[in-house]
Order: structure tokens, then C-alpha cells, then sequence
């Protein structure tokens, strides 16, 4: 089973709707965060800010077993 | 001169004297409005040095030339004098709307000097101007003074701004309140009114601000309309989850200060953020004058009703104290709206005196309520209201954190910048905001240059949180930024859709003032200095451009950013250099003749 991880999958704010808050999803690996969003159906517009194990991280990073793995809309406030 | 009403009215409380004084359109063109205005005012009739409780020391309402105008979030005015919390100057802006009345009722700005005999209140209806005895508001909360306010005005669109009971007892974290629930929070200003005997000050207005170019504001009013709807977080992340859809983005940044910034990640910041709050909690939204985002909330729980919590004062009730109860949250914060308490040194107070208790500086036997433990919601309640009120140990809370902890000699565990309680970012893992944090001009805070934008939101572009490289730039463009927003009267909000180029045109549409994008920010870099030029002279040096200890010296333990310090060293020196500051952070006779301050 060494082509298969675990990911931690965590949604904010709008993106939860329909979806779920937090989800341990097994990846076959490689995988790229955005193969993962593309499993999940979230576009890149949709989920501007990106973080893995609290990192802002790019779409072609690629993940790894037990990455945390953090997706937000567009937020802000202060 | 459009966009101003080209009129300060000047009132002496010592003497009773009310007077008008025409406003110099040079000095409006140099320093805008609202924050620029309001300081060259305090510099003018003040000086630097004064005691912030005394006579001398004036207090400035300040609305800005876009105030109360036809522009989208134009609902500001600031609050400007000495402050007793920092020696810096004060200037803690405000939204909702007695910041437009008072532009209405024909005012830029209002200054009070001197001292009244007795508690009054000062009462504004368009020109006709008095003094009010209010010895029988004293001691009352916010919503019974504003209740009894509005009765005795006969006029239920009078706007009422006040203090509560903290700052009559002269706490140097009291704020002024308006509109009920909206806060000139920050920097005690709430104690310089009421070290002046004044309560209160109600206004009603039946003028309008008029644009200079009509059509041109017209045009402009729904194209910015569009960009902050257009925009994800005006016009969606605010709107639906108000300020606090912060909190779970800065958790898993790994920067989200938990329990007296001894960590960075709050396992309970899920159960107690914007979305959580929205799902149970939320009754309504409490909109500011002309405002398309509608932030503010307002919440109810156990039959406890009220405006807020936004972001920062969520944290410094719940991560900051340690604390998971949203309805302890709610209920602290309504403390503070009545009692005329700033939330976030509030909490940041508590939340220190936790750590000392945590540590054994703070003995059980000094402790005359509940236990300041980590983790207490019945604590962050009852030690709030207890600090309105000036009870026991309360009393002392109320100075703060920095002073309640030097009583212990153990100032290190006060989480402040110039004694001021630093807000809800931890600056080991976001180097921008320390450095801006070290610097602003009022001590620990973050509305002064939000570099959280740029490092955490991608907006206007993404940085690396981490890297120190650039910072020190973009820290002086967005503190010249943000003193030109505050001093034209804007929510800065706006930002995070507007560009300079925006605020230019908006600022010609409604005024005809025709300045270049680059003239509109050395307006704002001549803010800035005046207000660094004051401090200076009032004995705040560059030796407290610095963060406590522990944010320069404890790395964090866990999440995005573990093992970090703020590189505070590093930064302060290129930042001098940005500012064209010699190498010990001082303006320069040249720099400041540049500027037009002699």
C-alpha cells in the first residue's frame, strides 16, 4: 500500500456548505493539492487562500501522508 | 471647498466658552481631514508632553472630508488627543453614524478643551450649541445614558456618542462609545473625556454633504459600489460572517495568540469563530452609515443581547484567555460596550493577569472573584464587568495589563507595544506585522498598517509571512495608506477592494482637490510623521519601537510557524532607511522640510 496516503482535509467559511467541515481522505500517491481540490470539486477561484500543515502552499505542491491540508474562500476583517 | 463644512467648533469647558473657527483650506489640503487634521490640531493647541488627564490636554473629534458623503463606508470620525494608556498621541477611529450627523449638523471637527466644574454633557442641534448639566448621568452604563439622551434631546435621529463609567474613573483603557455599540476603542480616549467632566455628546444635523462634481461622485459611488461587491471578502466573507470569519484562517496559520501569546494554534478555534458564531449565536447585522459590507454583528445568548463580538474582541475573550464559550464571549463583550471598555486590552488584560496567576505572581488571596484560570468563561465575565465597575482587584485591571503586571514587577507578561495590548496576530510567525506593530504610532495595534492583508489574505498581492525581505517597504506604504483613509473619513475596509488611485478619486470628486496618487500618499507619509515628531517630543523614543520578549525570544512550539521569532533586528533598521529616518528612527530636519513640516 505504499501509493496510498493520508490527508487531513479541512473547509472554511463558505466552502464547507454542501460539503463537510473536516475529513481524513486516503490519496493515491503522488497527488498534487490540486488534483485533490479537483476531487473535491473546488476551483482554484473558489479557494484563494491554501495552506498544508499551516503554510500557504501552490497548486502543484505535492502532499504527502499526513499533511493537514487547510482550504478558505476569499476572508478578511481584522 | 466641498467635502468640508469649513468650520471647527471650539469649546471650553473650564470657561463655558462655545465658539466656531473657520478651517484654512492650505491645512486641508495638507493634511486631509479626520486623523491628519485632528493632529495638527492637538500639535497646534497642545504641544507635546501635556498630561493626558489634565485641563491641558485637548480632545479632537475629527470626521474627514468623505465623512457622511455620498461615497460608499463613509461613517468615520476619529477621536484625538494625548493618551494616558501610552503618552503617544490617541486617535482611535470610530464607525456608524454620529460621525456623519456631526457633519451634517455643519462641523469638521469638534475640540474641547479645559475641564468642567461638574459632569455636563455637550449638546449640538445644527448651530444652536450648549453645555448640558448631566450630574444625573454619571455613573450610568451606555445604553441608559443614551436612552435618557435621546429622551430628553426630543429627537430620535439624534445621534449620542459617551463614555461609560470607565472612563469617569479615569481607566486608562476606556473608550468612547457611539451609536450604542460602535467604540473609538483604542488608546484610552474614553479617559480623556472623562477627565473632562463630559458625558457626552449628542448631535443632530439637517444639512447634507454635497459633492463638488456631482455627476463624477455619482459615477464613482457605483463603480466602487460594484468593487466591493465584486470583491470576496467585501462583499461576501464580511457581509455573511463579519470580522470574525478571521479566526479560523489565522488558527491554521499557526499566528492565532493563545493564552497570553504562550502559543500560536487554539484547539478550540473552530467551536469559536465566525461561522460558529453565525450558526447559533447571530440576531442581526449592525450596519454603519452608507455601508454596503455590513459587518457588524449583533449576537444573543442566555438572554444577553447586544453589537458584536468582532474579531478581536472574539479572541481576547476565548483564545487569548484560553476560554471555549461563545455565550462568555458575548457577555464579556456587552460589559464593555455598557462599562466604555476597550475589548481587546480588556481581555489582553485578563488573559495577562491568567499567566501571572498561572505563574504564582498573582497570589490566590489578592484574587476577590472568580479564579483566573486559563480557561474560564465565568472569569473573562465577571473580572470584565468587574473592571467597569472598579472593584477590587478590578480596579487595578483596569490600567491595563502593562501597569496591572509592573505592580508585580513582571511587565515582561504583558503582551503590549508602549503599554498598549497587542491584537490578535502573533507577530513570530507573520514578520510584517511586528514590524509594524514596533512602530505604529500609537502602540500595540493593527489598524494602523494591516499587513495581515498582504502576508495572511493574498490582498493586494501574496507575501511570504515568514520572510523579512521588502517588509520594511511595504510596512511604510500601507501605514501612509491607512493614515490617508482615516483622515478622508473611510472604513478601511474599503482597501481590501480600493486602490490609491480609488481614494485619489474620490477625494477629487467630492472635494475638487486634484492631487496625484503619489501627493495623496506624501499626505499621508506627512501624517505619519507629524505623528512620530509629537511622540518624540512627548519622551516616546526609539528605544520602544520593540515587542515584548517573548515574541523576540521564545520561538513558537507548534503549527505553521514553529520554532519562529519575529526578526524584529532585522527589520527596524531597513525600515528606518524607508522612512528616510536616521539609523536611531528620528526624521530629519530635511526629511520633515520635504514633507512641509517645519
Amino acid at each position: 500500500m505504499e501509493d496510498r496516503m493520508n490527508v487531513e482535509v479541512r473547509l472554511f467559511a463558505t466552502l464547507s456548505r454542501g460539503r463537510f467541515e473536516s475529513r481524513h481522505m486516503v490519496l493515491r500517491s503522488p497527488c498534487t493539492l490540486r488534483q485533490l481540490m479537483e476531487q473535491l470539486g473546488i476551483g482554484e477561484a473558489e479557494a484563494p487562500l491554501r495552506f498544508v500543515n499551516g503554510r500557504f502552499a501552490n497548486l502543484d505542491d505535492a502532499l504527502n501522508d499526513r499533511d493537514i491540508v487547510s482550504l478558505f474562500p476569499s476572508v478578511g476583517g481584522g | 471647498m466641498s467635502g468640508y463644512c469649513g468650520k471647527l467648533l471650539r469649546v471650553n469647558l473650564t470657561t463655558g466658552g462655545i465658539g466656531t473657527e473657520a478651517l484654512d483650506p492650505a491645512l486641508a489640503r495638507k493634511f486631509i481631514g479626520g486623523r491628519g487634521l485632528g493632529s495638527y490640531y492637538l500639535q497646534r493647541i497642545a504641544g507635546p508632553g501635556v498630561d493626558p488627564l489634565s485641563p491641558a490636554n485637548p480632545l479632537i473629534f475629527a470626521t474627514g472630508p468623505l465623512t457622511g458623503s455620498a461615497m460608499p463606508a463613509t461613517g468615520r470620525y476619529m477621536a484625538i488627543a494625548r493618551s494616558p494608556l501610552t503618552g503617544t498621541i490617541a486617535c482611535s477611529n470610530s464607525g456608524g453614524f454620529w460621525g456623519p450627523e456631526l457633519k451634517c449638523a455643519g462641523y469638521d471637527l469638534v475640540v474641547v478643551e479645559g475641564k468642567a466644574a461638574a459632569p455636563c454633557y455637550l449638546s449640538i442641534r445644527d448651530g444652536e450649541v450648549a453645555l448640558k448639566d448631566a450630574s444625573g448621568l454619571w455613573g450610568r452604563l451606555v445604553s441608559q445614558t443614551t436612552e435618557a439622551l435621546l429622551a430628553s434631546f426630543g429627537d430620535p435621529k439624534a445621534r449620542v456618542l459617551c463614555i461609560g463609567p470607565a472612563g469617569e474613573r479615569l481607566s486608562p483603557i476606556a473608550s468612547i462609545m457611539n451609536d450604542r455599540y460602535r467604540a473609538a476603542g483604542r488608546s484610552g480616549v474614553g479617559a480623556v473625556m472623562g477627565s473632562k467632566n463630559l458625558k457626552a455628546v449628542v448631535v443632530r444635523g439637517s444639512g447634507w454633504v454635497a459633492p463638488e462634481r456631482p455627476e463624477k461622485a455619482e459615477e464613482l459611488r457605483k463603480i466602487l459600489l460594484a468593487a466591493l461587491k465584486d470583491n470576496g471578502i467585501t462583499g461576501q466573507g464580511l457581509p455573511t460572517y463579519g470580522t470574525a470569519v478571521l479566526v479560523n484562517i489565522i488558527n491554521e496559520s499557526g499566528v492565532y495568540p493563545t493564552r497570553n501569546f504562550q502559543g500560536g494554534v487554539f484547539e478550540e478555534a473552530r467551536a469559536n469563530s465566525g461561522e460558529a458564531l453565525k450558526e447559533k449565536y447571530l440576531t442581526g447585522m449592525d450596519i454603519c452609515f452608507r455601508c454596503p459590507i455590513a459587518c457588524g454583528r449583533y449576537c444573543e445568548a442566555d438572554g444577553v443581547e447586544g453589537g458584536g463580538p468582532e474579531y478581536e474582541t472574539l479572541w481576547a475573550f476565548s483564545a487569548d484567555c484560553g476560554v471555549s464559550d461563545l455565550p462568555a464571549v458575548i457577555k464579556a463583550n456587552r460589559w464593555c460596550n455598557e462599562y466604555g471598555l476597550d475589548t481587546i486590552s480588556t481581555g489582553a488584560t485578563i488573559a495577562c493577569a491568567m499567566e501571572l496567576a498561572q505563574r504564582g505572581i498573582l497570589k490566590p488571596e489578592e484574587v476577590d472573584g472568580p479564579l483566573l484560570a486559563f480557561g474560564s468563561g465565568e472569569a473573562v465575565v465577571e473580572w470584565t464587568r468587574k473592571m467597569g465597575a472598579g472593584e477590587g482587584l478590578g480596579a487595578h485591571l483596569a490600567l491595563g495589563s502593562y501597569r496591572f503586571a509592573e505592580r508585580y514587577g513582571a511587565s515582561e507578561y504583558s503582551m503590549s507595544v508602549k503599554k498598549q495590548e497587542l491584537p490578535a496576530y502573533d507577530p513570530r510567525g507573520i514578520q510584517g506585522q511586528g514590524l509594524h506593530y514596533a512602530t505604529s504610532n500609537r502602540g500595540g495595534c493593527h489598524v494602523r498598517g494591516y499587513l495581515i492583508s498582504p502576508e495572511i489574505l493574498g490582498v493586494p498581492e501574496k507575501l511570504d509571512p515568514h520572510r523579512t525581505e521588502g517588509k520594511a517597504a511595504w510596512a511604510k506604504r500601507f501605514q501612509d495608506l491607512t493614515a490617508v483613509i482615516d483622515s478622508l473619513g473611510l472604513c478601511l475596509f474599503t482597501s481590501f477592494a480600493m486602490k490609491v488611485e480609488h481614494y485619489r478619486d474620490m477625494f477629487h470628486a467630492v472635494t475638487g482637490i486634484d492631487l496625484t496618487s503619489e501627493e495623496l500618499l506624501r499626505a499621508g507619509e506627512r501624517i505619519w510623521n507629524l505623528e512620530r515628531v509629537y511622540n518624540l517630543a512627548s519622551g516616546i523614543g526609539p528605544e520602544q519601537d520593540t515587542l515584548p520578549k517573548r515574541l523576540l525570544a521564545e520561538p513558537l512550539k507548534e503549527g505553521g510557524a514553529k520554532g519562529m521569532v519575529n526578526r524584529l533586528g532585522e527589520l527596524l533598521p531597513e525600515y528606518y532607511r524607508e522612512r528616510g529616518w536616521n539609523e536611531k528612527g528620528i526624521p530629519s530636519k530635511e526629511r520633515l522640510a520635504l514633507l512641509g513640516l517645519e
